[in-house]
């Protein structure tokens, strides 16, 4: 079958988008205090180390960037034969009363956002949990939404939304691919 | 990459590639046990038998904690507890177990083989917790798993095992996945103590001296020797073991320098090893029982998934 | 009924006969050989074109494990499995329960033997009483009773001092000694040859020297007390080296070994099969070779099968935990046909270790053709191709190496004195 790629985000779009996501971050949590980034594995973990170098930029202040592989909190692991490879989880820092935004590169049926949560709350008791993410295609199965969204892009489910990185892990478009 | 295998039978089956999954899978796994909450839902629903037919607190404890970091339910059956005792076989004893549907067993048994011959008989997975003298690949795969955090790398080292070879799993499974991962053995021990054809199972060597298999090593493996051997047509005395194939401050030092000196316990101070040794700033035998827990998750998670069998 | 067996090679060494021609069989002996001969009314033929047409087999080698084992084998079903390998007699050891060291055991086997079993069986008694290797056994009553041979089988006679006084006595008594050669110290508990696999699957291995130094004892026993003696199971080239050096200096040696022995070597073991558990163990590539070098000229004098049937439950078990031990009557005779194929014997030195061999160092009058001769006559199709499975085994137990192996050359027809006994089909 033949595969067909529209790119739906361009460089300037992406970094555009990053970037107001950012200050909307800054303004929802009014600064960096006790704010920190969790990258999802792995689309998640290159944006948030996009997103912390901007609010670094405008605050004059590092922003902590964790990350978390969410294998072992898959809802579908028992039907998985075999299993999927299990990457690091680093959180190099507590959540204990931080102010914790997850970062993921697109937003699909919620499932991995819910296996990412329940992660979170095993690494400590965070004050509160936001999510950020480049790309919302819908389709949501569990009761989730995005507190920081790049772009809304209605697919069908047979449609594929990727987000291409250069050798650097920056973001260079995304592209949607229909089947 | 994926791990096809439905048993973890020992080192010898598996590939360089499956070796290196497993070690990853068991890096990733090692930040769980340093989280204030140190348990993930992985294998929640799943229960995991622990059946030793040998003693050991060490390895079972370990296979202990890491089934319940991933949620698993877990079960212990020691060999003075079953009905072993009783003269059951371990086709009974392994039916019996199917019947309460399990999904991984893990078994310690002292006959080389007892895996393979179980693993064939059952539909649940089997992980090898050591058979005999054949293998015992938990053991070492955290091994390598300390040579390789230590030490960045596998490839090309220079791993001195001593002691007796002849009766030791561990020595087999170090042989099978160290030379797979592209590290070259070197063994010393009594030559009584040697096993024919050994250097036919890797990248090995054997040598007649302790100090040649040291000599530039990256990595030296002190053995446990039995106390029972001695006296009788294997070796004369400890006092003469110690003095050929004890590791003392002196042998380490024609080692590299940051050599790292392993054990896989328990120790017999003063014989194997000294206490300086032992405790000195190149031991690592503690991370090995840190990574023991990690390696033993990284195996469950594996046969978790189930697949085709061997 | 009489039996006119026409149109096959027939091959028998004690005449020096190899050639078509067609026997004759009346009130159970040969009455005839020769070309075209004829058959009178009621006569049955068996058309044995393509055939091979040998004296009927013999294994002086069996575990029949009557009296006392019969779950793993008994008389019935050893004597059957026997027919169905071609054999017409075997010599079966004394390793029962009781053990067989005393004419009521003796006149137990040859009585039920002879009322149900289907060849002749020709038991071998005890060395020592219980083959506890402590006190010698009654040979002389033994021998009156009907034994051929005596054996410790199972078990070496590990004192020296009571080998060489059972070795003058067995002389003296005019009855044949068959040696287990094993230094048990040596072999320990060992479970598989000693060597790179037993290494591999961290299995105690049992040394060759264990045989070598056994055998070179046992021949130097006979040597000096001037006595015959037969080593049994032959399997490690030091030991064909030992035996052909000592028939070269005139002592009254002679040996036997297994198909397995020449067939499989320790790379049988790996996947812990217990099947490929046995004692002596599969040995390695080398030994082989040295096993079919010792057929080829002539060191090794027979093949027999050391048939050691054990039930399911023993072997079913972990390596470690399983009896030493294979079934081997019925595929002898496929195994050892794979030597003429693969020009390691010809054919008449086949039935030579096979029938004529055997029938001369147990000192039976067995293992010809001869006219007058009892008609104990084996019908071989070489070319018969099928497939060894467990349930069509007439061994009571299945303990085969060789289970799913295509095997080629089969027993068509088995005569035992004259009356088919064994028919393919």
């Amino acid at each position: 079958m033949k595969t067909e790629a529209t790119v739906i985000l361009d460089g300037v779009g992406v970094r555009r988008a990053l970037t107001r996501i950012a200050h909307e971050i800054l303004e929802r949590n009014k600064g960096i205090t006790d704010l920190v980034l969790v990258g999802i594995r792995t689309g998640g973990i290159h944006l948030a180390h996009e997103l912390a170098g901007r609010l670094e930029e405008i605050e004059r202040a590092p922003v902590p960037v964790g990350s978390v592989d969410i294998t072992l909190y898959r809802d579908d692991i028992r039907t998985q034969t075999p299993v999927l490879p299990v990457g690091k989880t680093e959180i190099p820092f507590s959540l204990e009363g931080k102010r914790v935004v997850l970062v993921d590169d697109v937003l699909f049926t919620g499932r991995t956002i819910r296996a990412a949560m329940d992660a979170m709350m095993d690494h400590g008791r965070p004050q509160c949990i936001q999510l950020a993410v480049l790309i919302d295609r819908g389709h949501r199965e569990l009761p989730i939404r995005a507190d920081f969204v790049g772009r809304n892009v209605p697919t069908s489910r047979k449609e594929n939304i990727q987000v291409r990185f250069d050798e650097a892990n920056r973001p260079v478009e995304v592209f949607l691919e229909k089947n | 990459m994926v791990f096809k295998h439905k048993d973890i039978l020992g080192l010898q089956n598996l590939t360089a590639e499956e070796i290196e999954l497993l070690l990853n899978t068991a890096d990733s796994m090692k930040e769980i046990s340093k989280r204030e909450i140190k348990k993930v839902p992985t294998l929640r629903g799943k229960t995991v038998v622990n059946l030793f037919f040998e003693p050991s607190t060490r390895t079972r404890t370990s296979f202990e904690i890491a089934a319940k970091r991933l949620s698993a339910d877990t079960l212990n059956i020691s060999a003075s507890t079953s009905a072993v005792q009783k003269g059951e076989t371990l086709s009974d004893t392994a039916r019996n177990i199917e019947a309460m549907k399990p999904d991984i067993i893990v078994m310690r048994h002292a006959i080389s083989g007892a895996h393979h011959y179980l693993a064939k008989r059952v539909s649940y997975s089997v992980v090898n917790a050591g058979d005999g003298q054949h293998e015992h690949p938990s053991q070492g795969l955290l091994d390598m798993m300390t040579m390789r955090e230590k030490l960045g790398t596998l490839e090309g080292l220079k791993v001195a095992i001593v002691g007796d070879i002849t009766h030791s799993r561990v020595a087999r499974s170090n042989i099978y996945g160290l030379t797979k991962m592209g590290a070259k053995v070197f063994l010393a021990g009594p030559p009584t103590l040697i096993p024919p054809g050994v250097e036919r199972l890797g990248n090995v060597a054997v040598c007649g001296r302790m100090r040649d298999a040291v000599e530039d090593a990256d990595v030296v493996m002190m053995l446990r020797i039995q106390l029972e051997r001695q006296g009788k047509a294997l070796l004369p005395t400890m006092r003469e073991y110690s003095r050929y194939f004890g590791l003392s401050e002196d042998v380490v030092k024609l080692a590299k320098p940051g050599v790292l000196v392993m054990h896989p316990g328990p120790m017999n101070r003063g014989v194997e090893i000294c206490s300086d040794v032992a405790d000195g700033p190149n031991s690592v035998i503690l991370e090995q029982v840190e990574n023991g827990v990690a390696v033993r998750m990284s195996m469950l998670y594996h046969v978790s998934g189930g697949g085709p069998t061997e | 009924m009489d039996i006119l067996i026409k149109g096959g090679r027939v091959i028998d060494p004690a005449q020096e006969l190899d050639g078509k021609l067609d026997i004759l069989v009346a009130d159970g002996r040969i009455a005839g050989i020769g070309k075209k001969l004829t058959a009178g009314k009621g006569i049955e033929v068996i058309d044995a074109r393509g055939m091979i047409v040998t004296p009927g087999l013999i294994d002086m080698h069996v575990h029949l494990r009557d009296p006392g084992l019969e779950y793993k084998e008994d008389i019935v079903t050893g004597t059957r499995a026997a027919a169905a390998g071609g054999f017409t007699s075997v010599a079966c050891m004394p390793n029962t329960k009781p053990v067989n060291d005393s004419k009521a055991v003796t006149g137990y086997i040859i009585a039920k033997a002879a009322a149900e079993g289907a060849v002749n069986v020709f038991p071998v008694g005890a060395v020592t009483q219980g083959s506890k290797g402590e006190h010698l056994a009654e040979m002389g009553d033994l021998k009156e009773a009907g034994c051929v041979a005596v054996s410790d089988d199972g078990r070496p006679v590990t004192n020296p001092e009571l080998m060489r006084r059972a070795l003058e006595y067995a002389k003296g008594m005019g009855i044949l000694f068959i040696s287990h050669a094993e230094d048990l110290g040596l072999a320990g508990d060992g479970q598989m040859n000693d060597g790179f696999t037993a290494t591999e699957l961290g299995l105690k291995g049992i040394p060759w020297v264990a045989e070598d130094a056994a055998t070179a004892r046992d021949v130097f026993l006979a040597e000096f007390t001037d006595s015959p003696i037969h080593i049994a199971h032959v399997s490690t080239k030091g030991a064909v080296r030992i035996i052909r050096e000592a028939k070269a200096r005139g002592v009254k040696v002679t040996c036997e070994t297994a198909p397995h022995y020449f067939t499989l070597t320790e790379n049988a073991v790996r996947g812990y099969d217990t099947n490929a558990k046995m004692n002596p163990p599969l040995r390695t590539a080398e030994d082989v070779e040295a096993i079919k070098a010792g057929l080829a000229d002539g060191t090794i004098d027979a093949i027999a099968t050391d048939h050691a049937p054990h039930h399911l439950d023993e072997k079913d078990l972990e390596f470690a935990l399983a009896l030493n031990g294979i079934i081997g009557l019925e595929t002898s005779l496929p195994l050892s046909l794979a030597l003429v194929e693969a020009k390691v014997l010809d054919l008449d030195a086949l039935v030579a270790r096979m029938s004529t061999n055997p029938a001369r160092i147990l000192g039976i009058d067995r293992g010809t053709l001869a006219q007058g001769a009892v008609a104990d006559i084996t019908v071989i199709d070489p070319d018969a191709r099928w497939t060894v499975e467990a349930e069509k085994l007439a061994s009571r137990s299945k303990n085969s190496p060789f289970l799913g192996r295509e095997m080629k050359g089969r027993t068509t027809y088995t005569i035992v004195g004259g009356k088919v006994v064994y028919k393919a089909g």
